[in-house]
């Protein structure tokens, strides 16, 4: 019983952490553009010469 | 890494644009157009949605729309402008449900988590103290995430209706209040796990429903080109700049290039054209206006420039007159019943009198109020909508994403069911049977040299059938001639030298057409020292003759309704083996569909231009190609991409495979009640019960959907 006492608030923190990561995630519009964020990957960084 | 927004050092006043950009497809267009555009003057950000295929420019306030365009065209891009305040407040909508359904979902599983425990057995103190934090979660999530739904009941209360929404506001609100109750008396028995899955199995409908709407329609306002964004304004002092379509003023004078579309209703002052009336009354043989003649907006100047005197603006406008058509036929469509309110409007009493009947059944029987209860709320727990909420926007979610696919933009759910019963096909002509734009005829006799000579010449003008030559001619092997001393004289051609010999391409002279006066026929010479003659006429779409056998097998019987002349819609109609009907005004095609949906039938009907506005929206359902004016892809239900007419029957199959779908998944969710109904009345539902049954009716509606991902062929 007392293994649950400590249990029960630590799985309730970690539920509320990925509450609280996706709605930040929503706010910050990171899901405004998902296929974009594919292809970004594939940008280089520097300002070179483009193809 | 570029996840930041926009930098924000630019001056106060900095405005933002959007832009549809089609042409985007792979990571390199991104990196060019983010680090080229605000290499542009007066631009200095520019941020790309892929997913929307969206471009947000940031600009000095003093740069206009055309100049936008420019700077996109220098980087190798065709723009539109965007203004839509529509879609910003939708996603607004969307976003608000999300955070619900992102809510929901956590006090479920977490609830969920205590109440297996429950379940399996945890006894006294132990199952206080789960019950009691069950309690803690849910009832804040319920009064979060449920607001939707109370909302929306609430709403149909005070009018003394009833909806979907108020079976399934009632059932949760007293779920989660007999559920305190028992957690407060330490009762064996919460059903907030039930109450809150019942929310997140209905958020996640609701969400896909909105997604999908928002999906569809922003695809068609992407390719929303406005009649005539604005007009070249000559000021007093003889200088000329660019002002919004809403700005102008009667008197104004407004310079129109060739290849323009006027903005507003003028008198012609100077310059003589011939203009493309075919958007507003479907004849599809330009008229030459000169001097004082008046030319309406929406029509496109084709030769030359000329300086009109505004005479009419905004409401005043002669294609105001069919806005005020469509507006009265628009509202009589508005009367159709989406098949779920319909379901809607017999359930939810059915659901209510159940949960009653059990309710007083077991109080005579003797079972005391709180068993009784119980009982009832075990009733409204399984009979409530879950399956049928999801029934139809999974379905049309799934079937309007590979629609998508194939190039079929469905804006709004409804469409499709009304889609699906469609008996019969009426075409206009200009645009929609044919392809609307000029196509050349005679290339063959075209060496390589002079294709590429042709090629360069036309390039050189933004005259409509110079357009339609290059595109004409863009599939040869050989790139365009470099041409020197390039001069184009308005209303004549171009004047070009290739290799030192002087080339041109320019209107034909009377003897080049045998004597045909020249504003009958479509043509233009190539002077390549040889002489060709390429004439111009509006080919009929691929596929039409295959479509039209199609749907005639499909069961919807075509005909062709148009404002043409009626030799020419005569024409096309003996040519594809349908009746047709010429010289038709908008009232008139309006009237007939209106006296046909009067008469129980349920036509669809295909047209693209303004003048077909009243009809696309008084039809039963309507569709119109990518290529139609806005007016005509704003009327419309479904706008299809491509060339092609078999995109109608395809629509109309799919339509019909996810009606096949819903029908099957209205037959799950009763089955499901049938079987389960009996069961709550009987008072053998338990918690876990209700919790097994509900998500497994919900899985099995969304697998039987998935099917649909095939559907389109």
């Amino acid at each position: 019983m007392n293994g649950v006492l400590i249990l029960i608030p630590i799985a309730l923190f970690l539920g509320l952490a990925g509450l609280v990561a996706f709605l930040w995630s929503l706010r910050t519009g990171q899901f405004e553009d998902p296929d974009g964020a594919a292809m970004r990957i594939l940008i280089d960084d520097q300002d070179g010469p483009l193809t | 890494m570029t996840y930041q927004a926009a930098p924000k050092d630019w001056t106060q006043s900095a405005v933002e644009t959007r832009f549809a950009v089609p042409d985007m497809h792979c990571a390199g267009c991104i990196a060019k157009i983010e680090r080229m555009l605000p290499q542009q003057p007066g631009i200095s950000a520019a941020r790309v949605n892929f997913s929307s295929r969206t471009v947000a420019v940031t600009h000095e306030p003093d740069l206009a729309e055309p100049d936008l365009i420019r700077a996109f065209d220098a980087i190798g891009y065709d723009a539109q402008p965007l203004h839509n305040a529509a879609a910003s407040q939708r996603s607004i909508a969307l976003k608000r449900l999300v955070r619900a359904l992102a809510v929901a979902g956590f006090a479920a599983m977490n609830v969920m988590l205590l109440s297996v425990s429950v379940w399996s057995g945890a006894e006294g103190s132990a199952r206080s103290l789960f019950h009691w934090i069950s309690a803690l979660i849910a009832i804040p999530a319920v009064a979060y995430a449920g607001r939707p739904f109370f909302a929306s009941a609430w709403k149909a209360l005070r009018v003394g209706r009833t909806n979907m929404d108020v079976p399934i506001s009632v059932g949760v609100t007293l779920a989660t209040g007999m559920s305190l109750y028992e957690t407060i008396f330490d009762g064996p028995h919460a059903y907030f796990d039930g109450a809150l899955m019942l929310l997140t199995f209905l958020l996640a409908g609701r969400v896909l429903d909105e997604m999908m709407r928002g999906r569809a329609a922003s695809g068609a306002e992407a390719l929303v080109r406005r009649t005539a964004p604005g007009a070249m304004r000559l000021d007093a002092d003889g200088s000329s700049h660019w002002i919004a379509a809403d700005g102008l003023q009667p008197g104004d004078r407004v310079l129109v290039a060739a290849g323009e579309r006027l903005a507003a209703d003028g008198v012609i002052t100077s310059g003589t054209s011939r203009f493309d009336l075919s958007l507003l009354t479907g004849e599809s043989r330009p008229v030459a206006l000169g001097p004082g003649a008046l030319a309406a907006a929406g029509t496109l100047n084709l030769d030359g420039p000329v300086t009109l005197e505004v005479t009419a603006v905004g409401e005043a406008r002669a294609i105001a007159e069919i806005a005020r058509l469509m507006e009265g036929a628009a509202q009589a469509k508005s009367a159709y019943v989406r098949l779920a309110d319909r379901a809607a409007r017999f359930y939810a009493p059915a659901v209510h009198l159940l949960a009653g009947l059990s309710f007083a059944g077991w109080m005579l029987a003797g079972a005391g109020w709180h068993e009784s209860m119980l009982i009832a709320i075990a009733v409204l727990i399984i009979t409530c909508p879950c399956a049928l909420g999801l029934a139809v926007p999974v379905a049309q979610v799934v079937v309007c994403g590979a629609m998508m696919r194939d190039g079929l933009l469905v804006k709004n759910g409804d469409a499709l069911e009304r889609l699906a019963q469609a008996d019969k096909a009426l075409f206009d002509k200009t645009g929609t049977i044919t392809l609307g734009r000029p196509e050349p005829s005679g290339l063959e006799a075209l060496s390589d040299e002079e294709r590429a000579i042709g090629r360069g010449l036309a390039m050189a003008s933004r005259h409509p059938l110079a357009t339609s030559l290059r595109h004409a001619l863009g599939g040869a092997q050989v790139g365009p001639a470099i041409l020197t001393d390039i001069e184009e004289v308005p209303g004549e051609g171009v004047l070009a030298r290739f290799n030192g010999a002087a080339v041109a391409m320019r209107r034909p002279t009377p003897q080049e057409l045998d004597g045909i006066d020249d504003d009958l026929v479509m043509a233009v010479t190539l002077d390549l020292g040889r002489i060709h003659v390429i004439r111009f006429a509006d080919a009929i779409r691929p596929g039409a003759a295959q479509a039209l056998a199609e749907l005639e097998t499909l069961g919807l019987p075509a005909a062709i309704m148009s404002g043409d002349r009626p030799e020419t819609v005569g024409a096309v109609a003996t040519l594809l083996g349908i009746a047709g009907k010429g010289g038709m005004r908008p009232a008139e095609k309006l009237a007939r569909l209106e006296s046909e949906v009067a008469a129980g039938q349920r036509p669809l009907m295909v047209g693209d231009g303004l003048n077909d506005g009243p009809a696309l929206a008084a039809a039963h359902v309507s569709m119109a190609p990518a290529s139609a004016s806005d007016v005509g892809q704003q009327a419309a239900d479904i706008v299809f991409l491509g060339d092609s007419l078999l995109a109608i029957p395809k629509a109309v199959r799919a339509a019909r495979a996810t009606m096949r779908i819903v029908r099957q998944n209205f037959a799950l969710a009763i089955g499901y009640n049938i079987f389960a109904v009996p069961l709550a009345i009987a008072g053998l539902v338990t918690p876990l019960v209700a919790a097994i049954a509900m998500s497994s009716s919900s899985l099995i509606v969304i697998a039987n959907s998935l099917r649909l991902r095939w559907a389109v062929k």
